[in-house]
Order: C-alpha cells, then structure tokens, then sequence
C-alpha cells in the first residue's frame, strides 16, 4: 500500500518543531508499524536526510517504551496493544497517517516522537517499593498465604508497562492510572501494608509536583491502556488516600 | 595481580554443598563506614544489573547505574514469559538443590562449572522468598500458595511464573528496590547512557567513558569496582527475540582490555517463535517455552498435506490424527514435548529440512492447543457438576482456561500473525533467543581483569551448552542479589584506603581520546550504506552457517566472510547526523562495529569446538539417530584472550572436572 505520514518533527528539546510530510510507497500489510517507519527511516538516511527519531525496544508489547500518538490515539487505532504491535493491516492504501509524540507538559520533547518520561520514575522513587532488603533473609514464600482473588487483582494491576498512552489519552493529561496502578498492587497485598498509607500520600504528592493534571474520570486511559488496566484502580487509590488522612 | 591470575577459577575446597558457605565464613569483609567510601558502577539494569545495584546499594556502597533505555524498568529481562526456577520442593515431587544442580549440568550437556551451578541451585530458594517480600505478585492457588509449573528438560514442577510476564513482575521488583535506593541517594541513575569503553589503571578496572545519549556529550566515571550486566549478543544474527538495542558492546569493550571470553559459540536457538513473515522483519516474537505444557507440536505425515497446507487448500484442523507427526513425541516419548530447547529447535529444522514445514517459507511447525482445550474443558465441567459429554460446553470451559493460562501470549500471536490460536493451531519455528557463552568469570563472578566483573547474562558460568526454561531469570536475581554482594567485598576489602578514583588521570584521557575517534570517524565515513545494511548482512551469514547446525567448511567460509563485511563496514557505512545531540544511527554503527567482531569469534570458536553439546551441533559429529555426540576431549570451557584481532585470539582452557555428577549420554528418550 502507498501512504502519506504526517510527522512531527524537532530537533531537540528546545527547538520549535513542525509537522512534516512524507510519502511512502509498496508497504506491506503484514508489517508492524515500527518497521514501516524503519523503512522510511532507510528511505531518508539514503536521500541523506537526517531520520525520525522513535523510542522502540522489545517490539513485543512489554518493555513500554514505544510512545506514539497516531491519528489522534496513544498506540493507534487497535485496542489492548503498544505501537510495536500495530501492524500495518489495520491501515488503507492511500491513507494519510498523522504521527505525533505523546503529549504532556510532565513528557517533555527530548526530539521528534521522543519524549522524557522520568516524571514516572521519580512518582515510583516516592514510596512504589516495599521496605525490605535484599539480603534473603526473609520469611518462607510460602509463610503468608494469599487470597488467590486479591493476588490476582495485584497482578492486573502490576502488569502496567509506564509507556505513558493513559496520560497521552487523558484530556487534563492525568497520571492517575498509573500512579493508582501501583498503590492498587502494593495495597492488596500483605507485603505493602506496613507503608500503606505513607506510600499512597507521597506518591500523590509528587505526581502532583510533576505537573501532570487532575482526574475527571473520563475514563479514556482505561480505553487506551494497552494492557488493560482497569480505572477501578483510581477509585481504590482515592479511597486509600482518603483514609490515609483520615487520621 | 596481573591479568589471568584467576585462572583457572579458584573455586573453594570442600564438599560441594558446603563450598559457599566455607566461602562466606572466610571472605574479607568491609565495614559499615568503610563501604560509605566506595564507589560502584554498575552497567545495564535487567534483573542481575538491578538487583546488584539495589544489593550493593543497601550493604552502603555507592552506586552509579548505568542503562541505555529511558528507564532502567525497561531492560530486556522484563520481556522474560515463562518463569523462574526454585528448589522449593512445594509440590512434593522430589525436587532439592542436588536436583535442580543436577538437571542444570545435565541439560548444558556437562559444559558448565560445577560448583557455580551448585551455588546457584542453593539460593534459588531464597529468590522466591526475597520477591514475594518485595510484592511480586506470583500466580497462586486457591489455597493462597505458590503455584508451579513445569518447563522442558526436567521432571518436576519447579518453576514460580507470574502469567506470561514473569521477567516483567521480577525486573519491576527488582526495580522497585533500586527506587527505594535512588531515593536514599545511594543509586545515581544514569538512565540513556551507554558504556563506551572501561578505564583500566595500574591494571585494575578503575572507570568507564560513558555516552549520554542525548547530548552525545563523552562523560568519564570513575569508581573501585565495574560490573557489566549488559546482557546477551543474541542480536548478532540481526534477527532475535532480543530487544532492538540489546548490545554486546559492553561486554566487547572489556574483552578488548583483557576479559577473557568464554564459549561464544554456545547459543540458544529457542523452538517456539513466531516465524519469520517478510524481509522488512525486524525482529522476532518468542512464544513461551510453557506452551509446550499444554500445545503439541507437530507437522502433517504426508508431503501432499503439506502441499495443500501451503497454498491454502486445506486447513490443520482438517487432518486426522492418523496423518499428523507429533514428531517430538514420536522421537522422545519419555519428555515427549518437553524435552530441552536444543532438542525442541533441531528437530523442528529436521523436519522443515525434509519439506514438511507448514507455512509459505517452509520453516514453520504446529503447535496445537486441541486436546488441551478438550482436557481442560472436560475437567472443569466435571468438577462444577456441569455436562461433560456437551462439546460445545466442554470446548467454551477449555478456552477459558487455556486463557488463563496463557491468555497474553494467545492475544499476541494473533496481533502478529493475524490467526486465532484457540480456532487453530499456532505456527512456530526457532528463533536465536539467549546466549550461554559471555565473558570468562571465576566463582567471584571477576573476570580476568582485577576489579570487572561481569553478571547475569554477559557472563558464561553457569548454563553450559544449553540453558534450561526459567533458569535465565533465576541467575540473574542470584548474581545479583546473592553472590555478588558477598563476593565484591572479598576483593573491595583491600580498596578501602584508596579514596576517591580521580577522573583527570591520563588513563582517562587516553581511553576518552580513543572513543571520540571511533566515533567521529564513523559520523564522518563518506560510504553510502546504512548501518542495518551490514547488520542485516552480518545476521545472514551467521544465521545460514553459524546457526542451528554447522560444519567445519562452512565455518571457515562464515570467518572470512565476516571478515570481509567488517572491511566493507569500515569503508561504506553511511552515519547520518552530527556527534552532538540524539542520534540512534551513531549508536547502532558502534554496536554493530562489535557484533562484527565477536561474529568472528564466534565462528571461530564454533570451527574450533569439534564436537557437539548442547545448542552447539557440528554435523560432523552426530550419532546415526542424528543426535549430538559430545567428545570428552572437549569437556572444557574455552576462553578466548584478545590479541589484536578475533583471528589472533589466544585460547585458553579451563577444563571441566565433574566430581558430583557421573557424565552421561544426555537423553531424553
């Protein structure tokens, strides 16, 4: 198929960027979306222009850091996947295609479609971890058993990949899915309750020092999450940041 | 100390379940308020990477980690499905550390150290302990407990799995307790920062010239100690299921300044991928290994089948039983499709060779989910009173389970392939997937050079010629969390009057110099291809020569062809952009500047090695039933010293003695 890209372009986090076009011909249905870009990246190097920069690693839906806004969608237009797991048969011959970087005041450009997400990292270095030591001296695996539901709830909460698509989708650029994703797994397991209620207030309180916005429970990070989570996650978080200051 | 002094690897005296701890008993160790004085770097943050900062971190040295992603969460690990093994024994069935050792040595058909292996069976218990602590949210039964599965090549239910995501839940845990250290301001984070080269002074690793990637501006780092968790070379056959920049680099670097590198040959060829579909394929998805649990792999009995298979005129679903090769059961009915990836992968090339692959390329088997379904459908209408002679009910409760199963790994193969593996069977073939081989380590995980060290992955200790399902993630997390932060400290306990290491030493300027020529004279080559051209290359000859099977002539062929790519490398590359600022294609030119030259010693080690063992198959030496036929003359580890050049690279041996384990003829019949 034949189509025109429509792509943000920057040269790096301070120049002013601009939409540019390109035209790229004989694509294959059966390619993923990062190898059509891949081919028109060999495309420019041979016309010796400089090619579009993407952030893209595992290809397999995992590792989070494929960050594309396409035709209006975080990942574009499939449900449940990363950009890497677009592939170009959801696509028309002819179709014009606009590519963006996601967009929030908290991802800045770092250049092209790539954006700085370490506002994520510094929200988990706030509390998203339990207090234990890594010296192996902790009890049996097996001492505490598990409620089989609330374990399975604190896995589809930890199965979040911090690509970001929920702040990218969410109109006040709310990191709240995220943020709620991580107090959810720790507050419905054992191993998170000595720091309950610490956690979830540091953690608020520095997602709010990052700039991102506040939530109106739109519900588009939910729809746009490629790995499902669920925004009974930030009905959970605002519950538990209640009662943390209950008291 | 010079170069090599540990070699051989000075294990410890004693018996073998008791050399760790008389090891412990006796180490060096340093205080409290000494460690506060000692600067660490560790490079890369999978799950050795990160939990030896983490470790280290804690115990109250000073951390400076390194990873080229945009966060240290993002490492390959976190790709990992199946999950990780433990001696735990929870199910009963007879598993212990002397097993778990055992089927370790066995299945890296008796090419691995012993006494690491040992070592690593008896922490293994404590991994589970430590990321349950942590909050990894493991799968579980409805009795609360950890649930096991089983993986090939064993005969017990020993691995811990959190779905299909099980590097995903351990990285993010050992992640989270990097936080906890980032936060203290124990670990300083360099996240898009990439290792160029290692700053050796007085002989000792004493620094790295780090690059930030975004700025492209050269930094210099010094510290007492180095740690290279970098990771596998799997992506230098271009296509893997490695990520897109997982790199050699790091672990090139060091050899070039005297770390040994043992069995670079040895590689895994995992049998289920997902095949490849065209030329603009960029890389390959694993299916994981705990498919085989349940999917029976097989490809149609007759070659006319095969022929309506391809042009679409018949339907696997349509051919009955009697007309399928359920070939691995058919050739191993004691581990049936269980037996270890090596055996999986070449008996899938067999058949594919022999033209009975079933997609348009002909590399491609079946894996069949059908009878499970139906297994798991019938059960589950038994045990909640519904009817189980009702094969529409039965089939609807199968898929359910199969999906909880395996329900991620189902929904990404048919993104991919665009098929519904509940409706019809999945296609696979092999795919390059881990390597065994790395840098040469001695049982403190040091390499040959006083100070570097070199964890997880990039080292080559403990899988042999062949590394079992789940046993990646479990290695990882003991280098990291159990053995290094013991062992580092026997050889930190002399650094501490050194103070701080300072970065204006000559040794830094020179290393600094040399790695601003490498890349100004790459940005500044006037060639005409783009880097991909050459690894794309490069990936061809050694998936055709160096792959899955070899033989010496065309080996010799891969060497010189290598060979020639590198001085076509050097001569028409095409790098486009400036030094300064972000740029991806600068990057890659300089890792696939060393996957040219490791892809050298790779083959040469492989033409070296006359025997077969393990993921290393030498046609030449074969039984009659086609099977690999090791050579006692070779039971050593080979660990090669730069000289130059790969083809100057010296050999040295470390030969294998197995005190604890009777050498066999691996079989899995």
């Amino acid at each position: 198929m034949n189509l025109k890209l429509k792509i943000w372009r920057q040269k790096n986090s301070t120049a002013k960027g601009k939409i540019v076009d390109y035209y790229i011909n004989e694509i294959s249905s059966d390619m993923s979306f990062l190898e059509m870009l891949d081919v028109l990246n060999a495309d420019l190097i041979k016309k010796g222009e400089e090619p579009v920069s993407f952030d893209h690693d595992c290809r397999e839906g995992i590792c989070g850091s494929c960050s594309l806004h396409i035709n209006g969608r975080p990942h574009g237009p499939d449900g449940g996947i990363t950009t890497c797991q677009l592939h170009m048969r959801k696509f028309k011959d002819g179709d014009s295609i606009v590519i963006e970087p996601f967009r929030s005041k908290a991802f800045p450009i770092v250049k092209d479609l790539i954006i700085d997400r370490s506002s994520f990292d510094r929200v988990q270095h706030a509390g998203a971890f339990v207090s234990v030591n890594t010296s192996g001296n902790t009890q049996d695996a097996n001492a505490t058993p598990i409620n089989k539901v609330d374990a399975d709830h604190a896995f589809d909460a930890a199965a979040c990949i911090g690509c970001g698509a929920c702040v990218a989708a969410c109109k006040n650029a709310s990191a709240m899915l995220f943020v709620s994703a991580k107090v959810s797994q720790y507050a419905l397991l054992p191993q998170g309750q000595v720091e309950r209620k610490k956690r979830v207030t540091d953690m608020v309180s520095q997602m709010d020092e990052e700039g991102f916005g506040a939530c109106t429970n739109t519900g588009a990070c939910e729809i746009e999450c490629p790995k499902g989570i669920s925004v009974t996650n930030i009905a959970r978080m605002n519950r538990e940041f209640i009662e943390s200051n209950l008291k | 100390m010079t170069i090599g002094e540990n070699f051989p690897a000075k294990t410890p005296e004693g018996p073998i379940e008791h050399k760790w701890t008389s090891y412990k008993n006796k180490i060096d160790l340093v205080n409290p308020a000494n460690k506060r004085l000692i600067d660490i770097i560790v490079i890369g943050t999978g799950l050795a990477g990160a939990s030896a900062a983490a470790s280290l971190a804690e115990l109250g040295y000073n951390i400076k980690a390194f990873c080229f992603q945009d966060s240290p969460r993002r490492a390959h690990s976190i790709a990992a499905q199946g999950g990780i093994n433990a001696s735990k024994n929870y199910m009963g069935d007879g598993d212990s550390d002397y097993r778990l050792f055992y089927d370790t040595v066995k299945g890296g058909d008796y090419r691995a150290r012993e006494e690491n292996v040992y070592r690593l069976a008896e922490v293994s218990g404590n991994i589970i302990d430590q990321c349950v602590a942590q909050g990894v949210p493991f799968a579980r039964d409805y009795g609360g407990l950890l649930d096991n599965r089983s993986f090939g090549g064993v005969l017990v239910s020993r691995t811990f799995y959190a779905k299909g995501q099980t590097g995903q839940q351990l990285l993010l845990g050992a992640y989270s307790a990097m936080n906890r250290q980032i936060a203290r301001g124990k670990i300083k984070m360099y996240n898009r920062h990439e290792m160029m080269d290692l700053v050796l002074i007085d002989g000792k690793a004493r620094g790295i010239i780090a690059k930030n990637l975004i700025t492209g501006e050269l930094e210099r780092h010094s510290a007492h100690a180095v740690v290279i968790a970098s990771g596998g070379y799997g992506n230098v056959f271009y296509l893997s299921t490695n990520a897109m920049g997982s790199n050699v680099s790091a672990a090139w670097k060091i050899h070039k300044k005297g770390a040994w590198f043992a069995n670079p040959c040895f590689t895994q060829i995992h049998p289920t991928c997902i095949p490849v579909s065209g030329d603009h394929q960029s890389k390959l998805t694993l299916m994981s290994e705990s498919l085989r649990n349940d999917g029976r792999i097989w490809v149609p009995a007759k070659q006319e089948h095969v022929k309506d298979i391809r042009s679409g005129k018949l339907k696997p679903t349509e051919i009955i039983e009697s007309d399928r090769d359920y070939f691995l059961e058919r050739r191993y009915p004691a581990f049936g499709n269980l037996v270890p990836r090596d055996v999986a992968s070449r008996a899938a090339k067999e058949r594919c060779d022999a033209g009975f692959g079933v997609n348009a390329t002909g590399e491609a088997v079946y894996l069949d989910f059908a009878s499970a379904i139906i297994r798991y459908g019938k059960e589950k209408a038994l045990v909640t009173h519904q009817d189980a002679n009702n094969e529409a009910l039965v089939l609807e409760l199968g898929k359910e389970i199969i999906s909880t199963k395996y329900g991620n790994l189902f929904q990404m193969y048919e993104k991919i392939v665009d098929q519904n593996p509940y409706e019809t069977p999945m296609m696979i073939y092999p795919a390059v997937h881990y390597t065994m081989g790395g840098v040469w380590v001695d049982y403190d995980l040091m390499t040959t050079i006083p100070g570097c060290y070199a964890i997880g992955e990039a080292n080559f200790s403990e899988h042999g010629a062949n590394r079992l399902g789940a046993s990646a993630l479990m290695q990882g997390l003991a280098d990291g969390y159990f053995v290094l932060p013991y062992t580092i400290g026997n050889y930190l306990a002399k650094d501490i009057r050194t103070g701080t290491i300072s970065t204006d030493l000559p040794e830094f300027d020179a290393a600094e110099e040399g790695v601003q020529e490498q890349i100004e004279s790459l940005i500044n080559n006037k060639g005409s291809k783009p880097v991909d051209y050459f690894h794309k290359k490069l990936g061809k000859v050694m998936w055709d020569k160096v792959g899955m099977s070899r033989n010496g002539k065309d080996l010799k062929n891969a060497v010189e062809e290598i060979q020639a790519i590198r001085a076509e490398f050097y001569k028409e590359v095409k790098v486009p952009g400036d030094l300064h600022g972000f740029n991806e294609e600068l990057a890659k030119a300089g890792r696939v500047a060393d996957f040219l030259e490791l892809g050298e010693l790779f083959a040469k080690d492989a033409l070296f090695r006359e025997e077969s063992c393990g993921g290393h198959f030498r046609e030449e030496h074969q039984t009659p039933e086609g099977e690999a036929k090791r050579d006692k003359a070779f039971q050593y580890v080979a660990a090669w010293e730069h000289n130059g050049s790969p083809k100057d690279a010296k050999l040295h041996k470390e030969m294998l003695n197995y005190k604890y384990i009777e050498v066999k003829e691996r079989s899995y019949k």
